[in-house]
């Protein structure tokens, strides 16, 4: 138990009439990263809010480090670091005295308080810019710097909602590093995003939110194996018309065919047939080509998910 | 019995409501004192002290030596044409002080998008709606006690003679009181951020409720009077009622009750506020300056009525305040 980091049983928020979180069931264990998926409105920020105690539940049970947000709302702030999705600063102070605000609300003092301040501008790289104001910030410094801001209260979790929205790549590309970085220091951390290349790249597990429920929950493998059915994309290149095409339907563990071009194939497969492909193409007499497997990606079953939404609803 | 002590114990949040109230209030201090609108602000009344002082102390040297006991409490009262008197700038002059601290005070971090994160750390809303309303007080209070005393060494400087004990003592309370009427605005500009997500939507909603008391109100409460308690022809009990209820509905005015302690506090002769009926005046010497206890105990329902609205003020914004979603 004591490595349950994260965990909610039928967690619900109604407004009104309606429901942003309904009965939300939710592990998150030390040392991972979590990924909330969904599209806007689907009951991921306010899921995050009742994490932090800034909204109340109206039924269910959120467990934060083993404390209720509800009840203990200052010892599980004090625990955990949120970045709020556009992270706000107060623009005519500069990165420092931004810093010492929050290291002061937390009740950190002097000395700590500087060695922690400088060790958190060290680690997101703004040290050098420490002493100017906020608003000469680039969006990608202020958002390493609203990871500086969480770091100096050494939190054992990290809520982040929304974090590489509005990043150029190169911001991103840094962006990830630095998360990647942080579970190497052995941070859990929770993130919220529907970028979902992002997510594929730096989550150990997501789950997948539709209107206030979470509809699945895995590893990006375990997520493209239940919606997608096959989890194996092969892209077969060959000559040898229909011939090829049926050969290739024959084989054993094949999903689908389909031929988008002329001599080019995708293959649906629920286990890596490349090896398979390739001899069968050149005993029925083809020209093999080219040979390449696609690892599912996050985006596909997104897509897949939402088109087929309906029919998952019901049955889940 | 013990099981319901039980549930009512682990319903209590756990901590202080009040910290991190100093970190709050040191910051938001920092931000008032050194923002361009406060010093304009600061400027604008330090200037008005300064020529409305210097006129009337132009007009009280003559008076020095004179025999008049209050020539300290004359500068803050004697208008020079085309000067009015300096208490008549700061009625105007402190609500637009409060105002401009205030309007901005959660909805701009609402705006900034810091609500959410400073909110995230370990403290209630409490604390920092109590935190910037303090850090609000203290900038006010600081500013009008430093004109104060610049107003206090201009009539040194001039008149040559220092206050006296007495002259201290109202002068200070009508500093308390000042303060204490720009608390009033600051609590209400204040209310106004929480409930509207625009500064300047708030700013407009307060400066409409300081002109609607200050053109609009008196004029309102004598026509009301009129209505309410008409008077016959020769009836002058009813023309004594009338009069009564009206002053009555002005005093909903924080303006009125601060202008009414300006005018007790800085004019020792003042005796009453309100009719006073000639067969009430028996036996007194007219012209004869109340010792200054009496004045404040003439003044002690006004400041009670200032105080208190500030606080209720201050109550509704927490209540709301409270109930309102962090989320964009």
């Amino acid at each position: 138990m004591t490595d349950v980091v994260v965990e909610c049983r039928d967690l619900t928020k109604q407004y009104d009439t309606f429901t942003a979180v309904d009965r939300l069931n939710l592990t998150v264990r030390k040392g991972e990263i979590f990924g909330l998926l969904g599209p806007n409105g689907a009951g991921k920020t306010t899921t995050i809010l009742m994490l932090l105690g800034l909204t109340e539940p109206t039924g269910g049970i959120a467990r934060v480090l083993g404390l209720d947000p509800a009840r203990q709302p200052l010892s599980v702030k004090a625990r955990v670091g949120y970045l709020p999705d556009q992270v706000g600063f107060y623009d005519n102070l500069t990165a420092r005295e931004n810093l010492n605000y929050i290291a002061k609300l937390n009740g950190i003092r002097e000395p700590e308080m500087s060695r922690r301040i400088e060790q958190a501008l060290e680690q997101v790289g703004l040290s050098n810019v420490a002493d100017r104001r906020v608003k000469t910030f680039s969006r990608g410094m202020r958002q390493r710097l609203g990871v500086a801001e969480i770091l100096i209260k050494q939190p054992q979790l990290i809520i982040m909602d929304e974090p590489t929205l509005a990043l150029d790549p190169e911001a991103v590309r840094e962006f990830l590093a630095l998360i990647r970085q942080l579970k190497a220091n052995g941070i859990t951390i929770l993130l919220s995003s529907h970028l979902l290349q992002q997510v594929q790249a730096v989550c150990d597990r997501v789950g997948l939110f539709h209107k206030g429920r979470m509809v699945l929950e895995g590893t990006v493998s375990e997520l493209a194996q239940r919606v997608l059915g096959g989890a194996y994309r092969i892209r077969v290149e060959a000559e040898g018309g229909d011939l090829v095409m049926s050969a290739l339907r024959e084989l054993p563990d094949v999903v689908k065919v389909s031929q988008h071009e002329a001599r080019s194939y995708n293959v649906e497969a629920r286990s890596d047939l490349r090896a398979e492909i390739a001899r069968k193409v050149v005993d029925v007499g083809g020209k093999l080509l080219g040979l390449s497997i696609d690892t599912p990606s996050l985006d596909e079953v997104y897509a897949r998910y939402f088109q087929k939404g309906a029919a998952y609803a019901a049955s889940a | 019995m013990q099981q319901a002590r039980n549930i009512a114990t682990s319903r209590q949040r756990e901590g202080s409501p009040w910290t991190g109230l100093w970190a709050v209030v040191a910051k938001e201090m920092a931000d008032y004192l050194t923002s361009a609108r406060m010093l304009i602000l600061e400027a604008l009344i330090l200037l008005t002290a300064f020529g409305t002082v210097y006129a009337a102390s132009q007009n009280l040297r003559a008076g020095v030596g004179s025999g008049d006991d209050f020539l300290f409490l004359r500068l803050f009262t004697t208008a020079r044409e085309p000067l009015p008197a300096f208490v008549g700038f700061l009625g105007l002059l402190v609500p637009l002080l409060a105002i401009a601290l205030a309007f901005d005070s959660i909805n701009g971090e609402f705006n900034q998008r810091t609500l959410s994160k400073v909110l995230a750390q370990p403290i209630y809303r409490d604390a920092l709606l109590l935190g910037k309303f303090l850090a609000g007080l203290g900038t006010l209070a600081l500013a009008l006690t430093a004109i104060w005393l610049l107003i206090v060494g201009m009539g040194l400087l001039q008149l040559g003679v220092p206050p006296s004990g007495e002259e201290t003592t109202r002068m200070l309370w009508f500093l308390l009181i000042t303060i204490f009427y720009g608390g009033i605005w600051l609590a209400l500009a204040m209310l106004f951020s929480i409930v509207f997500r625009q500064p300047a939507t708030a700013a407009l909603a307060a400066i409409a409720i300081w002109l609607f008391f200050t053109v609009f109100w008196g004029i309102i409460a004598s026509l009301l009077a009129r209505v309410l308690q008409p008077v016959p022809p020769g009836d002058t009990q009813a023309l004594i009622n009338q009069i009564q209820l009206e002053l009555m509905l002005t005093r909903i005015s924080p303006n009125t009750l601060f202008s009414e302690v300006a005018l007790a506090m800085l004019n020792p002769a003042v005796r009453a506020l309100g009719i006073v009926l000639p067969i009430q005046l028996h036996n007194a010497i007219p012209g004869t300056p109340l010792p200054a206890s009496q004045s404040i105990l003439l003044t002690w329902p006004h400041a009670t009525g200032l105080i208190a609205a500030t606080i209720v003020l201050f109550a509704i914004g927490y209540i709301l305040f409270q109930r309102q979603e962090v989320r964009a």
